[in-house]
């Protein structure tokens, strides 16, 4: 059981969280310029390093999501953050 | 019969005699015994059979590793499976039962399958059951398959609530590594947490004995306990470590005689592993049967509970740790020959006969232990006792992710220091000896100056022993799950040749025991026969639960109702009167009818007294969702598949919101209550994750500062009054006429006896509804109000089995029964959208995918059948030609109003398929149908108005 460290209510039990997506993954648009292709890649294909990440994540129990860069390998969280414009 | 108690010692009471029974059979034991000791005492051998071939076995551990003494016990009425008897505390009265054994462990009738030993070998249920007809010889083999059995009467006590700590420093092992580490640290002001798995802390010194610091260990003991819980630490004994998880979490299991075994959660900053060794097993012919025992357990039983294993005891090993054994038992009257495969050994204990470079090679009896072959030569025995090495307790370590070495002087596999997120002291770090546990637990709980100094000799010399390849007989090598040397030669041969598919073709390892009097010998006896080295031959992987953890204990009272409680409706005390009963939807409780008598007749009479008068319900399940905010619109409109930004204040919309990959997630009617303010509806158990699609897109696509969004669901109690009388059932129970007055989609906010009253238009029967909502702790008076005008209409209260019927007649769908994980809203006639909307929408790019265009896409349609209701599940297949699934039906009901069945499915094509018959296959049979549109009631929608 992971502790995961929202940057708005603090640490907390991994079970309050979801996974939200791979950072900086921007929404191709407008939809009928992009390719078959470009759309199956940002719905289905992920880096999924090995070591560090970094990822959106979502607190459910207070429903912010923000960003979490943490080693899928040790399990470490290394940072956590509000997302961009936001203050925690 | 064997095993005998001696008149004296042992720390068991004497003047306190337990009666129990074993197999139907009285026995007497003593207070402080357990039903291992008791057994072994008694001189009763067999304890149960083995797993495969209903071998007799017997005791062989002391602890947790037992494989064989696996007992069903019920104490004080309460039946708890698969204990081992070498943790059951003995109480008066406890009843004990062999496990596997038909009727007795004594008389056991399947016995006869050893004979028969040559046609099952590993992997026969592989090689066996692989024909066609296999299925005839399934119900036989799990009758025989399994260990102890679970009284479906019983349902063990649940009262212990699962506890939560945390621990700046987790010992796990009280031995003398344990102690000492747990020691330095408290002394250190550290709150440690010392857990020990058996009823006393010391480990080995309880047996053994030994001083520390100058006097005897248990002044030790207690001033380490003393220290610990000064620095506000806990000692906990009877407590079994069973997992080890991420971030410092450890589970554990405590055991708690006549008050409820209770669950740890343990979340530690550090930890010191120090759990010991297990004494191997040495590998010989017969070396399974009843009388063979560790070593180490027969000096654990003579010294904790004066018990000796034997009267003619063989003591057989290759390292200096059983010359203790040998003298105990010498010296409390036991004939003792010790035989050590080692030419260079220690001096003989006194009373010993000592055979230097003697290997035991074969032991001789059919029920039990009659004499040994030792070097060729017959010797007249009844015990054997063995000691192969010692094997370090890693799993824990490994668990956490930690790799082993393997460290040749000692012959095991120990820890690399750095792998996981713990330090290993003590034997489990291979430092067999007191003194060298004593160093390695003070240094690894932080003691700074000298460790404890013990008065005791240097570590034990090991000389590695292995299975020998050219020995004959049957050599077990997993006692537990009846795994043999030659298995392991033959999956070899067989090219298994990695650790990980032995275990699996052999099931090495893979019994309750987790093999660990096994694996090791299994990896040495694969290394063997493949011609590689232990090291390359690796280790398997350790998972969780270290040993087996009764699922009770682990669930504690989360079961039933409280595993998942279902969310209650506020009305609920007020329904329960009129005589509800209720079922669990979508995780909310909700009336599935009212009053006595079969259900599936209420439910029509419910939904037919809907269509003709008038019917009420309870939709505060329903979700509610404010978003609310300048930016409102924008957020609604990308999060829903229909356009909202469009809706004037006051009117309402049904829509579908859809996941990214077009797929259909939820649907529901979104009002428009003000220009900034829109309440999005969510089905009953959708609205959490229609929620948090709602903040994602907040969040990460909108301005926040700009919109919010609001889960109001709980504020509101909402009754919805549908049918051709709904408009005067309103008007009886008080309500004003702009709101009887309502067109279709619309909404207002109006007052109620002074308090706030949200009505809406819409309909989910087709009929002319009123969707009311007052704020939830006002929902008693509206609901008595309605209760009270109802007579006069005819209208009656109906449950959701009902609502379930008027809402296929009108083909509305349920998202999530009517449609599955592909359905997108074209397949669901809502094909508008898609084709004019330039916006961008959550989904849409999928909607355009060369899948999503497919012209052979299942789509909602209606199925019109003769006879009885068609089964829901059922397959859509074509009349003529190869059967193949065109679809299947979502819902079906006998609809009350028509007078015939009707249905929803989801078939290929289905709209290109209107007015065509199809075959509707359901077990075997196939009945048929004709495809027609899904709404099959009032298709004009001329009730809607009432």
């Amino acid at each position: 059981m992971q502790i995961f460290t929202c940057p708005f209510c603090g640490p907390r039990e991994e079970t309050e969280f979801h996974f939200g997506a791979e950072a900086g993954k921007a929404r191709p648009e407008p939809a009928p310029e992009i390719s078959d292709a470009a759309w199956a890649d940002y719905l289905y294909m992920n880096e999924a390093p090995r070591g560090r990440a970094r990822e959106i994540w979502v607190h459910l129990t207070c429903g912010e999501f923000f960003v979490m860069e943490r080693d899928t390998v040790t399990r470490e969280v290394l940072t956590v953050a509000a997302l961009p414009g936001r203050e925690a | 019969m064997s095993g005998w108690r001696l008149p004296s010692g042992g720390a068991i009471d004497r003047a306190r005699p337990l009666g129990f029974t074993f197999d139907g059979r009285q026995f007497e034991g003593f207070a402080g015994d357990t039903l291992a000791s008791a057994l072994l005492a008694s001189g009763t051998r067999i304890l149960g059979r083995s797993f495969k071939y209903h071998r007799p076995r017997g005791l062989w551990g002391m602890g947790g590793e037992e494989p064989n003494a696996i007992i069903d016990v019920t104490d004080a009425g309460v039946t708890t499976p698969n204990l081992r008897a070498t943790l059951v505390p003995l109480r008066a009265g406890l009843e004990a039962r062999s496990v596997n054994a038909s009727p007795t462990a004594e008389r056991d009738c399947w016995a006869v399958l050893d004979l028969l030993h040559r046609f099952l070998p590993a992997g026969f249920y592989y090689k066996t059951f692989m024909a066609p007809d296999w299925m005839r010889w399934e119900p036989s083999i799990r009758r025989m398959a399994g260990l102890g059995r679970l009284d479906p009467g019983n349902r063990p006590p649940a009262d212990a609530v699962p506890m939560n700590a945390r621990a700046d420093l987790l010992v796990i092992g009280a031995g003398p590594a344990g102690l000492a580490a747990a020691r330095a640290a408290a002394r250190n002001g550290r709150a440690v947490w010392l857990v020990e798995e058996a009823p006393a802390i010391g480990g080995a010194l309880r047996w053994r004995g030994g001083a520390i610091e100058g006097a005897d260990w248990e002044a030790f003991a207690a001033d380490t306990a003393q220290t610990v819980e000064a620095a506000g630490g806990r000692v906990m004994t009877d407590t079994t470590l069973w997992g080890a998880f991420d971030h410092g979490l450890y589970a554990a299991w405590e055991r708690r005689a006549g008050r409820g075994d209770r669950h740890w959660r343990i979340r530690a900053g550090e930890v010191v592993l120090a759990a010991g060794a297990l004494e191997r097993p040495l590998w010989f012919a017969n070396n399974d049967l009843p009388g063979v025992m560790s070593a180490e357990a027969g000096l654990h039983y003579l010294s904790l509970y004066g018990v000796a294993a034997g009267r003619r005891v063989l003591v057989a090993c290759a390292n200096d740790a059983p010359y203790a054994v040998a003298g105990a038992l010498a010296e409390a009257g036991a004939q003792v020959t010790l035989a050590d495969a080692r030419a260079d050994t220690p001096e003989a204990p006194e009373g010993v006969r000592l055979l230097r470079g003697a290997r035991i090679s074969r032991a001789r009896g059919t029920r039990e232990v009659g004499a040994a072959d030792v070097d060729g030569a017959h010797l007249d025995v009844d015990t054997i006792l063995c000691s192969g090495g010692w094997t370090p307790t890693v799993h824990l370590f490994c668990q956490a992710g930690g790799k082993l070495d393997l460290d040749a002087r000692r012959d095991a596999l120990v820890p690399r220091p750095g792998t996981a997120p713990m330090q290993v002291a003590g034997a489990a770090n291979g430092a067999f000896g007191l003194q060298a546990a004593l160093d390695e637990g003070h240094r690894a709980g932080g003691g700074t100056g000298p460790a404890p100094r013990a008065a005791a000799a240097a570590d034990w010399a090991v000389m590695p022993m292995r299975p020998d390849p050219a020995s004959g007989g049957r050599q077990w090598i997993d006692l537990q799950n009846d795994v043999t040397f030659k298995d392991v030669k033959l999956a070899a041969q067989e090219g298994f040749r990695s650790v990980e598919h032995l275990k699996r073709y052999t099931t090495l390892g893979m019994a309750t025991d987790q093999g660990r009097t096994a694996n090791f010998a299994g990896l040495a006896a694969l290394a063997a026969v493949t011609g590689r080295s232990v090291e390359e031959t690796g280790t398997t992987t350790y998972r969780p639960p270290f040993a087996p953890v009764p699922f009770p204990v682990i669930a504690g009272p989360r079961r039933g109702e409280l595993f998942n409680p279902p969310r209650r409706l506020p009305l609920e005390p007020a329904h329960r009167d009129l005589g509800a009963r209720w079922r669990d939807y979508g995780g909310w409780l909700r009336p599935a009818t009212y009053g006595e008598g079969d259900e599936a007749a209420l439910a029509q009479a419910e939904a037919l007294e809907a269509r003709q008068a008038a019917g009420l319900y309870d939709a505060s399940s329903l979700g509610k969702i404010e978003v609310i905010g300048p930016g409102a619109a924008a957020l609604v409109d990308f999060c829903n598949y229909v356009r909202m930004s469009t809706l004037e204040p006051g009117r309402a919309r049904y829509g579908f919101m859809l996941s990214e990959s077009g797929v259909v997630h939820d649907d529901g009617v979104v009002l428009r209550l003000a220009e900034d303010r829109f309440l999005v509806s969510a089905s009953s158990s959708h609205t959490a994750s229609v929620r948090l699609m709602l903040e994602e897109a907040r969040q990460d696509r909108f301005d926040p500062r700009q919109v919010f969004v609001h889960d109001v669901t709980a504020h509101w109690t909402t009754l919805t009054v549908t049918g051709p009388g709904a408009r005067e059932l309103i008007l009886g129970a008080g309500i004003a006429e702009e709101v009887a007055a309502l067109r279709f989609m619309r909404v207002a906010e109006t007052a109620w006896r002074g308090v706030p009253l949200r009505a809406a238009r819409v309909s989910f029967t087709g009929d002319l509804s009123y969707e009311l909502s007052v704020p939830a702790r006002h929902g008693g008076m509206l609901m008595q109000a309605l209760d009270g005008a109802r007579a006069a209409v005819g209208a009656c209260w109906i449950g959701l089995e009902a609502l379930m019927i008027l809402r296929a007649e009108k083909g509305f769908v349920l998202v999530g029964k009517d449609t599955d994980g592909v359905t997108m809203p074209q397949d669901l006639g809502w094909t508008g959208p898609r084709e004019k909307r330039t916006d961008e929408y959550l989904g849409r790019r999928a909607l355009f995918t060369p899948e999503a265009r497919r012209a052979d896409r299942r789509q909602l349609v209606g199925l019109e059948a003769e006879g009885e209701a068609l089964p829901v599940g059922a397959h859509a297949v074509p009349l003529e030609g190869q059967r193949r699934s065109l679809g299947f039906v979502t819902s079906s009901h006998m609809s009350p109003v028509l007078g015939r069945p009707i249905a929803l499915a989801l078939v290929e094509a289905g709209n290109d398929r209107l007015g065509q018959e199809v075959g509707i296959f359901h077990l075997g049979e196939t009945r048929r149908a004709r495809i027609v549109p899904a709404c099959s009631y009032d298709p004009e929608g001329t009730r809607r108005d009432g």
